[in-house]
Order: C-alpha cells, then structure tokens, then sequence
C-alpha cells in the first residue's frame, strides 16, 4: 500500500514541482560532509585525509557510472573495471609521452601525448566510449548470466592485454611521475584536486538526474522493468540499452583518469575482476538505483577500507561479511535504510 | 615447430581443458538445477589444493591428502550451500554475484589467515612422476597423462551418472521443471544441497590434483574460475555436454595460441615486437573465440534452456 | 466496401509438430470490430503474436495500411499504429499509470533520446497521455501505481497503452478475461465507443460481450478458420455450434 507521503497533489497530476523529497536531502548532506570533512582536514594540515575524501568522490563517480547500466537500466555489468582502467591507462600513456615528448603509442605521425587533464578526460571518455560500444553492442545480444558473464570476459580481455603488453609496464604497470594538470590551478594542492574530484562528480549526478527524468530516462526505466511494453509502445529497447551502457561507461572511465592521477599510478589492477566486483559493491552498499547511491557506498566503502584496513590486514573478510549482510538482509543499502523505498512518479 | 611438441602441446591443452571442466561441471550444474551463478565456486578449487597440501605434509601420503581434499571442499560445499546459497535461488542474478562474491572475499582471506600467505608446495606422487613414451614417440609427463584420463573417466562418469540413476533423473526433472519434481515427493532441498556438494568436489578434486603442478596459494581459483565461465558461455550453461566441448576448446585453443602465435607474428615483425604483441594476442585468445561464438550463438553452443 | 486496414494474406506457424496457424486470411476494416473466437489452444493469441512482430510467421504476409509488415520489429510495428493488448497483463509494476502510458507517447512524437527536459512538465507527452487515461475512465486513478491497480483497472492501463500511440487498428486479447459481468459490461461500453475511431481486432471468449460488440466474427479452431461472418450467421452455423459453442457450454 501506498505510504503517506505519497500523497498526491490532486488534479492536474504530474505537471509542475515536487516537493524536496528525503533521498535529495540526504543526498545533499552527504555532499556537503564530505566537502566539508576535506576543508576541514586541509586546514588541519593533513593531506590524507584530504586526499582520502578525493578517493571517495572518485570511487563514487565511479559508481555513478555503473548505476546508470546497472540500476537504472538493469544491466549487470561484472566488467566496469574495464572502462575505469582504460580511463586509467589514458591518462597514464598521455602523461608518459608527454613527459617525453614523443609521439603517441611511439607511432610517429601520431600527436605528442598530452599532460593536460582536460584533454586527457575527453581522450578517456572518447575512448571508454567507443570500447563500451563494441562491448555493449555483442553483449546486448544477450542477457541474464549470460550478460554478467560476458562483460566480465571481456574486461579480463583487456585486462590480459593490458599484463602482457609490455610498452606501458605491463604487470607492473605505468607510474605518473608529474601529476597532469590543468592551466590556472595547482593540481598537486590535495584540496584542488579534490575540488575537482567533487566538481565532476556533481556534474555526473545533477547529468544522471536530468536524463533520468527526461524520455530517455522513462524508456530506460521500462527498458529494465518491462522490455516487451517499451516495444509494444514503439520504442527499441535495446539502443537505449546501448546508449545507457555508452554512457555508463564514459563516466567510470573519467572516473579511472582521476583515479590514476591520485595515485600517481595506474596498472592492470585497475582492470581487475576484483575491481569491477568492487564497483559493483559500491553500488549495492549505497542503494542500486538511487541517485546517490554510490555516493553513500563509497562513503562506507572507503571508511571500511581505511579503518578496518588500519586494524586487520584481513579485512576484506569483514568486508565480504558486511556485504553477505547486506545482500541477504538489508536489499536497499544504504540509502533503503535512510530513505525508505524507492518512489516513482 | 616439431610434430612432437605441436603433440605435446594440444595433450597440455587438453590436459588444461580437463581442469576446466572439472570446474565447468560444476558450475552448469548448479546453474541448471538451481539457477543459481556461483562465483564462490573457484574457493572449492582453492578448499581442495590446501586442504590437500596439508594432509599431505600430515601423512605423507598424496592419496590420502587427495581424498581429504576432495571430501573437504564438498562438505565446505553443503554447509555453503546449507547456510547461505539456498536463500539465493529465488533472488535475481545480482543478489546472487554479490552474496557469492562476498562468499570468495570471506574465503580468500579466512584462507590466508589460517594458512598464511606464502604459497604451499605439493609433490607428484612417485607412482605417477616421469614420463611415458607415447606412441609416435612422443615423451609425455606421466601425471598429465594420469589427469586427462582421470577427466575423460569423470566425464563418462557424469554422463552415467545424470542418464542412468535415480539422481541423474531427479537433476534432469529439476532441469526441467522445478514443480515437478516437487510433486514426485523428490526432497528437493537434500537435492539440491547433494548436486551442490558433487560441483563442489569436482572442483576441490580439481584444485587437489592441479596443486601438484602450480603452487597453492590463496587466489588460486580465480583465473580458472573465469575461465570456466567462458567455457560454459561457450558450450551453453546448463550444458555438461557444452561444458565438455567447451572446456577442450578453450584449453586447446588457449594453449595453443600461447605456443603458437608469438612464433606466427616473427614471421612478419621484428623478433623482439612480435614476442610482445604475440604473446598479448595469445592471452586475449579464447576471449574472442567466445565473442565470436556469441555473435552468432547467443545462448552459447549446445544452450540447454532454448 | 471500403480498403481494409489491416490485413493477414495466408499466415502458417508451426511449432514443431504443432500447426498453430494454417493458412489464415483475414482483415479489419474501418470501424469495425472484428472477433475472433475459437476454444482453448485454437491459436488465437498465437496469431496476435504474429500481427504484433513477437513472433514470426513460417509464410504469409500481413499488410497495415497496404504496408507489408514482416521485416519490422515490434516497435516499428507498434509506431505505424499497431496498439496490442496482452492476454496477461504486462504493464511496468512500480510506475504510475500515466508512467506506463506516456512511453507509448513519447515513440509516437519521435525520440526517445533526449537527455534534457523533464517529462513530468512536459505538456506534449501529459497531455495526450491523460486523454488516453481518461478515455479508459481512469483519470482519477492516473497517478496511482500500477501494482496498486485492481485486476480490471490494469486490463483498462493495457487498452490506455496502445491508444496513447494513436492507433490505425487494435488487438486486443480477451481484454473482458477475469473482469466479472460488472467489469465487462463497462469495458464493452468503453469499446463500443472506441471503434468508430479504431478499428478492433477482438479476441474474446464471454459470448455476450462478442455477440454485441462485433460486427463480424471469425471462428478459429486447430489454427484454422472454420467459420466466418455476422454474429446472426455465426450464432447459427452448426458446425460452430459444435465445435465452439458446444464446448463453451459446458
Ligand atoms: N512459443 C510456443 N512454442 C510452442 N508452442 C506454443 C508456443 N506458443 C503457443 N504454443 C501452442 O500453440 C497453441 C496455440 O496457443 P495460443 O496461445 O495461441 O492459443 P489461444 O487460442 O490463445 O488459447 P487461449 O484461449 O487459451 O488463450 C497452444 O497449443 C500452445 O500450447
Ligand atoms: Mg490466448
């Protein structure tokens, strides 16, 4: 049954606003304490903390990206870390032959590589694109098992390529020595970066909104409740599907470029299994399907990491014990126990 | 390359794609029965190679750490099964990887508690080391040789065992339809935790015997698990007859193509390049093999569920 | 006589060892209702499948409009004004009726792919949303979600869907099944005013419901057409009388 605070303004039903509903308010607080928690550790000289507040946002943009597949179009991805390691390979490979001035892949002809993060997060969301396209488009084919099995083949693809091809380190993977930058701004100040950090995951989350609540949302939220009824009203489910996937994975891939500037680092762990599991987990931790879902996931994740990690060098035992929890008892996550169920309008 | 080594080479591909179906067996039959997709299925593998190590070093006897081994990881199988996967089978495909997925996260690090994280060492037993001349002279490891046998005889005992006993129909009734099987009066649950423990020490049996050959360590299960997962796409999940074929064609392909392709891309690169992009092909290999497969199968070759 | 609007020129389907459709012909006119009964298992629903693309016939054409169809997909089909109701309802769950209904709107105006503009203030997708809803005669029930909906009113949702996509011909499969005679007396009400502006292809087993509403009936039985005509000529053709009606009454 219907709560009470679904009560419907009577006539004239779905034209005009809606209250500021509880998820937005939570996601908001959620916002402002994590701004808040890095201003506050950067006054108190503690870079750490600073940049550990940098490696929730990006973990949650991260997991921005998959929720778009994997809530809101119900397409279980295993293979995200595909598109978070590319993101972060680009970024890597551009600031290794910028550092050198050599040309692209050493292929003569090609452009010089670029240290400029701006260029560098449209490199990786073109590439991210173009790569979750080829994967999207044979595993649309498909789904079920099927799906989550084979977006997890092909990231191991690439992952494999990535440990064997040895111009950019291979297993042991690409350093960043200089981190990229950008005109104007000291990338290398802990609370720049993180204000960019922050800066592009509440782009992703007010872009996911706005398309989330415009036609290409509704057909994607009947793409995942009911495809035969998205056909049966004219509208093909599966380019939709596609283009969610696309743009999923552009976001995650932006994510991974981030990701490596904050390490100075990026190597095939970024495109292990492991990591797509770990997206993924994020995701569920925070609420699949809700806005700011990944947010609070990656809020719990990272603390998880960092406090239990500082206890036990076992505690992904607790981790995987938090999550069985989770899966068996508490499906929401995160925001299912803040902001009650999900409502649609 | 030789006759010889081409011969060699296909029989460790096979040899590999034994170990894969072991896995793979498993996996579809789990799938087929319950529905359920179990990623937790490469810890049994893991359960099998330590417990294995370890009463090896125990006993002394190989034989012996073997059966432990195996009996471990299908009764770690029933009490998994027993505890946590039967609140899965009516929960969606994400429930599912995610509990499972946790389940691994629990399994690798409770392993490494327990053991530690220096990797184990498990012998040959002496009656199976050296080689045996095969016909046509070539010279094969005799314990690779015991193992494709081993997979060839469990692969004719699994047929057996699903076409001619009382089991075999229950798990084809449960295929085909979950309600009547529960109108025979079958327990389903007992059932469904016996098919559960049999995927579970076919993978133990294959972790044991492969710990002679690799080292035992925590995370082991991991690459075979993903590649049993190819090879069940493949063949069609669901399938054993799929998995079977599947398993040859990706142990085959998979071996092959690392022996073969490094040599092929000399033919037209420079020796140092073609090793490098060679051997990066290689690795993507069954990968391919499988987008290919799919592109035109989408419900992998021998789909069980049409 | 007026061109039909839709019509089916000699459509097979096996499925294996089953023929469930044998050379059937038929059309739909302008404002008409055309029924079509048949007992349990005669293909009925099976041939809808066909008309609406889900599924694909051995031989045989189907024409909307003189256009043939087979090489279309089902939104394809459902663009060019094939609305179809299920026989089981299948509507999005969570999402209010208006929701369920905007979708076959919104594919009618053009894209789906546009990433900016609200649909809730959306004037040209609410609108001609409602008016489908309230042709249903349920306006009032336009915000509420669709699992909240009674057996009836979800059936009322189905017919809503595919008049939101200004259809040029209706399938509608047993659209009265499970309503009780309250429900059905208010639905063939509904039709009856519908089908001068869209013409109905009507799957139904309540008799009365087909014995006022149609303007012609086709009998299927065993994937074939055994009989057609009038409801007067139906009502007494004796070899429908045995192998339909004979079987419904008991
Ligand atoms: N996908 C399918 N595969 C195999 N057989 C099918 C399939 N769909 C329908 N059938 C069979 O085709 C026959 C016709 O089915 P259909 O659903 O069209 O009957 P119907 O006339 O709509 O019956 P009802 O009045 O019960 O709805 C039935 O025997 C049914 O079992
Ligand atoms: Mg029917």
């Amino acid at each position: 049954m219907t709560s009470l605070e679904s009560h419907i303004p009577s006539r004239s039903p779905s034209l005009g606003r809606r209250p500021l509903s509880r998820e937005t308010v939570i996601g908001w607080g959620l916002i402002l304490v994590l701004v808040a928690a890095a201003v506050f550790a950067h006054l108190a000289g503690e870079p750490f903390y600073v940049n550990l507040a940098s490696r929730i946002a990006i973990v949650a943009l991260a997991g921005v990206g998959l929720n778009l597949a994997l809530g809101f179009g119900g397409m279980v991805s295993f293979g995200h870390a595909a598109f978070f390691g590319i993101g972060g390979y680009v970024a890597g490979i551009g600031a290794f032959h910028a550092f050198d001035q050599s040309p692209l892949f050493g292929l003569s002809g090609l452009p010089a590589g670029s240290d400029l993060m701006p260029v560098l997060w449209l490199s990786a969301l073109l590439v991210c694109g173009l790569v979750a396209y080829a994967i999207g488009a044979i595993s649309l084919g498909t789904s079920g098992v099927y799906f989550i099995m084979i977006t997890l083949a092909f990231a191991q693809m690439i992952y494999y390529f990535a440990v064997s091809w040895p111009t950019y380190g291979g297993e042991d993977g690409l350093p960043i020595y200089i981190r990229n930058s950008l005109p104007g701004l000291d990338t290398n100040n802990p609370l720049v970066f993180f204000t960019l950090c922050m800066a592009l995951l509440g782009l992703a989350l007010f872009l996911t909104q706005r398309w989330m609540n415009a036609r290409f949302g509704a057909a994607l939220t009947m793409a995942r409740l009911n495809e035969t009824r998205l056909a049966t009203a004219g509208v093909e489910p599966r380019p939709i599907r596609l283009a969610a996937f696309v743009i999923s994975g552009m976001i995650t891939g932006v994510a991974g470029a981030l990701f490596a500037d904050l390490n100075g680092f990026v190597g095939p762990s970024m495109l292990s299994w492991h990591r797509s599991g770990e997206i993924m987990v994020i995701v569920i931790l925070g609420g699949v399907g809700r806005l700011c879902g990944p947010l609070a996931g990656a809020i719990l994740f990272v603390m998880m990491e960092t406090l239990l990690g500082g206890l036990t060098e076992y505690w992904q035992l607790f981790l995987g014990v938090v999550l069985l929890a989770v899966v068996l008892f508490a499906r929401g996550g995160v925001m299912g126990l803040l902001a009650g169920r999900e409502r649609y309008a | 390359m030789t006759l010889t080594l081409l011969i060699e080479q296909v029989l460790n591909g096979i040899q590999l794609g034994t170990m894969l179906f072991l896995m793979a067996s498993g996996l579809t039959l789990v799938f087929g029965v319950m529905g359920l997709i179990n990623l937790a299925h490469g810890s049994f593998y893991m359960t099998g190679a330590f417990v294995t190590a370890w009463v090896t070093g125990l006993t002394g006897s190989f034989w012996v750490g073997l059966l432990g081994g195996v009996l471990a990881a299908a009764a770690v199988g029933a009490v998994v099964e027993w505890t946590v996967i039967r609140r899965l089978y009516h929960r969606d495909h994400l429930d599912q990887v995610l509990a499972t997925f946790a389940l691994i996260l629990i399994f690798s690090e409770g392993t490494r508690w327990i053991f530690g994280s220096s990797p184990l060492w498990l012998n040959v037993p002496d009656s199976l080391s050296g080689s045996v001349t095969l016909p046509g002279g070539v010279e094969y490891p005799l314990y690779r040789l015991a193992i494709i046998v081993m997979g060839v005889a469990i692969a004719i005992g699994l047929y057996l065992l699903i076409s001619r006993t009382r089991l075999g129909m229950r798990i084809r009734a449960g295929e085909n339809d979950r309600e009547m099987i529960g109108a025979l009066g079958v327990d389903i649950s007992t059932l469904y935790t016996l098919v559960f423990a049999l995927g579970a020490a076919l993978a133990g049996l294959a972790g044991s015997t492969i710990g002679a050959l690799q080292s035992v360590q925590v995370g082991m299960g991991e690459p075979v698990l993903i590649l049993a997962f190819v090879v069940i796409v493949i063949g069609g999940i669901g399938s054993i007859k799929g998995a079977l074929i599947g398993a040859v064609l990706v142990g085959v392909v998979d071996t092959l193509g690392r022996v073969l392709l490094p040599g092929l891309f000399k033919l037209f690169m420079a020796p140092s390049d073609a090793s490098g992009v060679g051997a990066a092909l290689a690795s993507m290999l069954i990968y391919v093999l499988m987008a290919g497969i799919l592109a035109f199968k989408p419900n992998g070759l021998f789909a069980a569920h049409d | 006589m007026r061109d039909p609007i839709l019509a089916l020129d000699g459509l097979d389907k096996s499925f294996g060892a089953l023929h469930a459709t044998r050379q059937v012909s038929l059309d739909l006119r302008p404002g008409e209702i055309h029924a079509l009964i048949g007992p349990n298992g005669a293909g009925k629903s099976t041939l809808i499948a066909q008309i609406a693309g889900t599924l694909k016939p051995d031989r045989g054409e189907i024409y909307l409009e003189r256009q043939a169809l087979s090489s279309l997909s089902v939104a394809e089909r459902a663009r060019l004004g094939l609305g179809r109701s299920f026989q089981v309802s299948s509507l999005a769950e969570p999402l209010s009726v208006l929701r369920n209904v905007m979708v076959g709107v919104q594919a009618v105006q053009g894209s789906s792919y546009r990433f900016w503009k609200p649909i809730r203030s959306d004037a040209d997708l609410v609108e001609p949303a409602l008016r489908a809803i309230e042709q249903m005669g349920l306006g009032h029930r336009a915000d509420t979600a669709v699992s909240d909906l009674s057996h009836g009113e979800r059936r009322q949702v189905e017919v809503a869907c595919a008049l939101a996509l200004k259809p040029k011909a209706l399938l509608l499969d047993e659209p009265m099944a499970g309503l009780g005679p309250e429900g059905s007396a208010k639905l063939t009400e509904l039709l009856e005013g519908l089908k001068t502006r869209v013409p109905i292809l009507l799957i139904e087993h309540d008799m009365d419901a087909v014995f006022r509403l149609a303007d012609r009936i086709s009998v299927l039985v065993d994937g074939e057409v055994v009989a057609h005509g009038d409801s007067e000529a139906i009502r007494n053709n004796p070899h429908v009388r045995e192998a339909y009606l004979g079987e419904e009454a008991c």
